[in-house]
């Protein structure tokens, strides 16, 4: 008798015990990360800075963690309050799947990507630039998060795109630009005028199923993974992964992307970039794309 | 000293010319193997059991180019396609369970299609082998973004490419065995599968019936894989140059 009532407890930490190694599956075990983090895959290298894996275990605790969560997996404690599409959802680095990338669409971002995007932060979203943080200490975190998918472990961060220098703009340059946007039918989510109101817009989702929305070229919105003009022929030409954004690069010439860039430049409202862009789209006298020409 | 060296030469030569008669004789000898136990097949039908569930027809009002390609011949969902007979089509077979070695590794040569037409998948499901080259094209005159979503866990990393159109085929091959859901963000009623298997594979037609080709003989385990059923598996015997067969009943829910 005394033996049966023994067994039920038994069994229930068994399956406890079976639920626990199931959810950590991607995790490695203490063992595995401390042989890790002696090992020369434990860095990362961001320009001149070598990062250290082991240097960012408790900057990783005192600022990440609230979102990440302590698995990586973006299920901190803080997530729950996140509420799409207005919000996304904290990256989960098991995954290793990453929006800011200079690597072609499938591959793992580059160490400078991942820097980049810890100092950058994302406009909204709750991510904020951690410029607070040494540079050195934002490079310690890039090697860190890489122990939470075995991704890195068997693959090597894709090979960055070309980036031709950025010509002179001329009205030329922004007209044709806005005859790739018709090509390649970017109003179908952005909207003839770059307002995200497409007629796919409202139904996006991302990899997760959230809702998400497509960026808004004209309410002064910051795009996620950056506002440079490299940053803009980037976001297109490499996609955003892991959102409906997808990669242009097989669809579009390197000369032309420039020139998408700059009509892109010019729907956005004035700001520290497009002067030139906005002075020449007004001259020109450039009327919305006609989303149905066949019609 | 020279005599000497010159036999040592001839016995060299002797020793070489018998190595390679014996390496010849023991290629045709597993030459001759293979062709005493030819390659069989594996044949059968899959069928519904049940009546077939009604597929809703699909509104794609966000995009009026695809409206018109489907003025005279209405799109419907292809969760379950049903044929002739109940036969149930877009269900992927392969060997789940019992081959190695070449049969097993080999690659096919044969470069898939997926085409986007009329704003949907055509085929619906591709199958393929791990490792396969598969190709992407567009046949619309429409925009659409092809996104595959396997778990990168398995090794298949998710991508997105854009394909407005004209635009070039894409091609790509998967690293492990996934049924891989594909959509289009553009169009989200646009839903497919990349069936990735290893080992020869095979899909039915409307009718259910499918045809598993250059099986070697020996005892397998075959899946059939459907989206919306699942899986479902037999054992057969295959005995070389015969057609072994196996068939497969869903229930319809």
């Amino acid at each position: 008798m005394h033996t049966n009532l023994l067994k039920w407890p038994l069994l229930l930490s068994v399956v406890v015990a079976l639920c626990f190694s199931t959810a950590a599956y991607a995790q490695l075990t203490t063992y595995q990360l401390q042989d890790w983090l002696n090992s020369p895959a434990a860095s990362s290298h961001v320009g001149d800075i070598t990062g250290n894996a082991k240097a960012a275990a408790l900057p990783y605790r005192r600022f990440c963690v609230g979102c990440h969560g302590e698995l990586g997996d973006g299920n901190g404690e803080n997530a729950v309050w996140f509420l799409t599409p207005l919000y996304a959802q904290p990256r989960n680095f098991q995954l290793a799947i990453f929006k800011c990338r200079s690597t072609p669409t499938g591959t793992l971002p580059t160490d400078q990507d991942l820097y980049d995007t810890i100092g950058r932060g994302m406009d909204r979203s709750n991510m904020p630039a951690w410029i607070p943080l040494s540079k050195q200490e934002r490079a310690d975190l890039v090697a860190w998060i890489k122990h939470y998918s075995p991704r890195w472990q068997t693959e090597k961060a894709g090979t960055p795109i070309q980036i031709p220098p950025e010509p002179e703009i001329t009205p030329e340059r922004v007209k044709a630009g806005q005859d790739v946007f018709a090509r390649m039918q970017c109003f179908k989510c952005h909207g003839v005028q770059g307002k995200a109101n497409g007629p796919s817009a409202s139904t996006l989702t991302d990899d997760l199923s959230q809702p998400i929305a497509p960026f808004n070229f004209t309410d002064g919105s910051r795009p996620k993974c950056g506002s440079t003009d490299v940053d803009i022929y980037r976001i297109f030409m490499t996609g955003l992964d892991g959102t409906p954004m997808p990669s242009f690069a097989d669809n579009i010439k390197p000369d032309e992307a420039w020139d998408l860039v700059f009509y892109l430049r010019s729907l956005q409202p004035h700001n520290a970039y497009n002067e030139k862009e906005r002075q020449i789209a007004n001259q020109l006298g450039l009327k919305p794309v006609n989303p149905n020409p066949a019609q | 000293m020279k005599r000497q060296d010159n036999s040592k030469l001839a016995a060299v030569s002797v020793c070489l010319l018998l190595c390679l008669v014996v390496a010849g004789l023991s290629l045709s000898l597993t030459n001759w193997e293979v062709s005493a136990a030819p390659e069989g097949k594996i044949t059968g039908t899959v069928k519904l059991d049940g009546t077939a569930p009604h597929m809703k027809g699909i509104d794609m009002s966000k995009d009026p180019w695809c409206v018109k390609q489907h003025a005279n011949d209405p799109a419907h969902l292809e969760l379950v396609v049903v044929g002739k007979d109940n036969g149930l089509g877009n269900v992927v077979l392969y060997i789940s369970e019992g081959l190695s070695g070449d049969a097993l590794n080999a690659k096919p040569t044969a470069v898939p299609v997926f085409d986007q037409k009329n704003c949907l998948y055509t085929p619906h499901v591709l199958a393929m082998d791990v490792g396969q080259e598969f190709k992407v094209e567009t046949s619309d005159q429409t925009a659409h973004n092809i996104h595959p979503e396997p778990n990168p866990l398995t090794g298949n990393i998710p991508w997105n490419q854009s394909q407005p159109p004209g635009a070039p085929p894409v091609t790509k091959s998967w690293k492990a065995v996934e049924m891989i859901h594909v959509k289009c963000n553009i169009h989200p009623w646009m839903s497919g599968y990349f069936a990735v298997v290893k080992g020869p594979y095979a899909i039915t037609g409307e009718d259910g019936s499918y045809t598993i080709e250059n099986v070697p003989p020996g005892s397998y385990t075959v899946t059939a894989w459907q989206e919306t059923y699942g899986n479902q598996t037999a054992k057969v015997t295959v005995a070389g140059g015969q057609s072994a067969k196996a068939d497969f009943t869903f229930k319809a829910k």
